[in-house]
């Protein structure tokens, strides 16, 4: 499907999936000035170990060189260029879902970002965890290509899907974990303990979320809640995303998690 | 039509009166501390007054100039107000009940203070904003300047 396509890669559409998918939050260094230059550091604590973000900007310590192809199931497939698993830090179980274009658009965007030189950190990882060969095992139990959400539906939630279940990989927080580090797809976006530090990630399903539709808009268009609280934690950098897509991407957002299953 | 904007009016009051009557009672016991206690409030006369002019930028309230001119003014003088009464010292998060104020509002009070200008900015282009879609370009800017000192300035809920 990659090679014979006949795609024309669009590199304005390839910012637009690079800002839903979030890749500057977590890429970018940590207290950044420039959000582009994606020298990576940014650190994931987990049950498993500390993870750090990679070097993902196009240049030696990052992407450069790379294929489309290499590139497509780095992000698609979590594998990658010299055929290594990925840990699941990297959101690529919810990435599965994103189209063969947007893929390529995104790839053609980030060729024209900044160089850094900056070489990546190693993960601190311990026994067994740092043994990659298990990851392909895992990805055969937490990894599907079909939707949480399936079938076909009238617009705008399948474009809301996209944006929940794929780039945005809300699911990726927004849901609890089984013991091995898999999303609990029964209990889809209900809340999870925050796993890097106390408190809790809010229930955003209609059991427990309360916000209209505008209510929801609003607030990814203004970091502003229903109660005119400002947006906080790492939900902050999420909404600063959230507010540079289309209002007809936001409002799909909106109606998707309209209609996710109740869980109170 | 004029009948028809009072009752939005007073529909969007009562709604934000309740929510506002529902924040206070959460927060009766907001502090044991006074400047805690007061501190809150500021806050909360900040929310109600945003929310007057949320509820318009959203369509939930039809468009006032009086009511708009009215909460921007007043959310600038909120932005306005001394800060030295009212942070006072040993009243960081873990030092008194109910704050959340990180210590470096203490360490760094001229970039704390530095915040509120930056609200009291954003709420000033807000005073006297002519229509509709110049009060939604404004609240960008004003939402941004809660969200900017929230993030540096206050702790996590829990």
């Amino acid at each position: 499907m990659l090679d014979g396509s006949d795609h024309v890669a669009d590199a304005d559409n390839g910012a637009l999936v690079f800002t839903a998918a979030g890749c500057a939050s977590c890429h970018a260094a940590p207290g950044a000035e420039d959000k582009l230059v994606l020298a990576g550091g940014y650190s994931f604590a987990s049950d498993f170990g500390t993870f750090y973000a990679p070097n993902i900007s196009p240049g030696a310590q990052g992407i450069g060189g790379w294929s489309l192809a290499e590139f497509t199931r780095a992000v698609t497939m979590g594998v990658s260029p010299q055929g290594k698993h990925y840990y699941p830090a990297f959101p690529y179980t919810s990435y599965v879902h994103m189209t063969d274009n947007d893929v390529a658009d995104l790839f053609a965007y980030m060729q024209d970002l900044p160089v850094s030189d900056t070489q990546s950190r190693p993960h601190d990882v311990g026994f067994p965890f740092n043994i990659r060969r298990g990851l392909g095992l895992w990805k055969q139990l937490n990894m599907s290509d079909a939707y949480v959400l399936g079938g076909p539906r009238p617009e705008p939630f399948e474009r809301g899907r996209y944006l929940v279940e794929a780039l945005a990989h809300c699911g990726e927080c927004h849901t609890p974990r089984d013991a091995i580090g898999g999303l609990d797809r029964a209990a889809w976006l209900s809340g999870a303990p925050n796993p890097s530090g106390k408190g809790r990630i809010p229930n955003i399903t209609p059991g427990a979320l309360d916000w209209s539709e505008a209510d929801l808009v609003y607030y990814f268009e203004s970091g502003l809640t229903p109660d005119y609280d400002s947006v906080g934690g790492s939900m902050a950098p999420v909404v600063a995303n959230l507010a540079k897509l289309p209002d007809s991407d936001r409002a799909a957002i909106a109606a998707y998690l309209k209609a996710v299953p109740a869980i109170p | 039509m004029k009948l028809l904007t009072k009752t939005s009016i007073s529909l969007a009051l009562s709604a934000a009166l309740i929510a506002t009557a529902g924040y206070a009672a959460s927060q009766t016991a907001s502090s044991s501390n006074a400047g805690v206690a007061a501190r809150h409030a500021q806050m909360q006369m900040v929310a109600y007054n945003i929310g007057m002019l949320g509820a318009v930028a959203k369509g939930e309230v039809e468009f006032d100039a009086e009511m708009v001119n009215s909460a921007a003014t007043n959310l600038k003088m909120l932005a306005s107000m001394d800060t030295a009464s009212l942070w006072l010292d040993g009243t960081a998060q873990g030092e008194v009940d109910g704050s959340r104020a990180k210590a470096e509002i203490w360490s760094d009070r001229a970039g704390f203070i530095g915040k509120f200008k930056q609200m009291e900015d954003a709420a000033a282009g807000l005073v006297d904003v002519a229509s509709l879609e110049d009060l939604r370009a404004g609240m960008g800017p004003l939402g941004g300047s809660c969200k900017a000192c929230h993030e540096t300035y206050r702790g996590p809920k829990n």
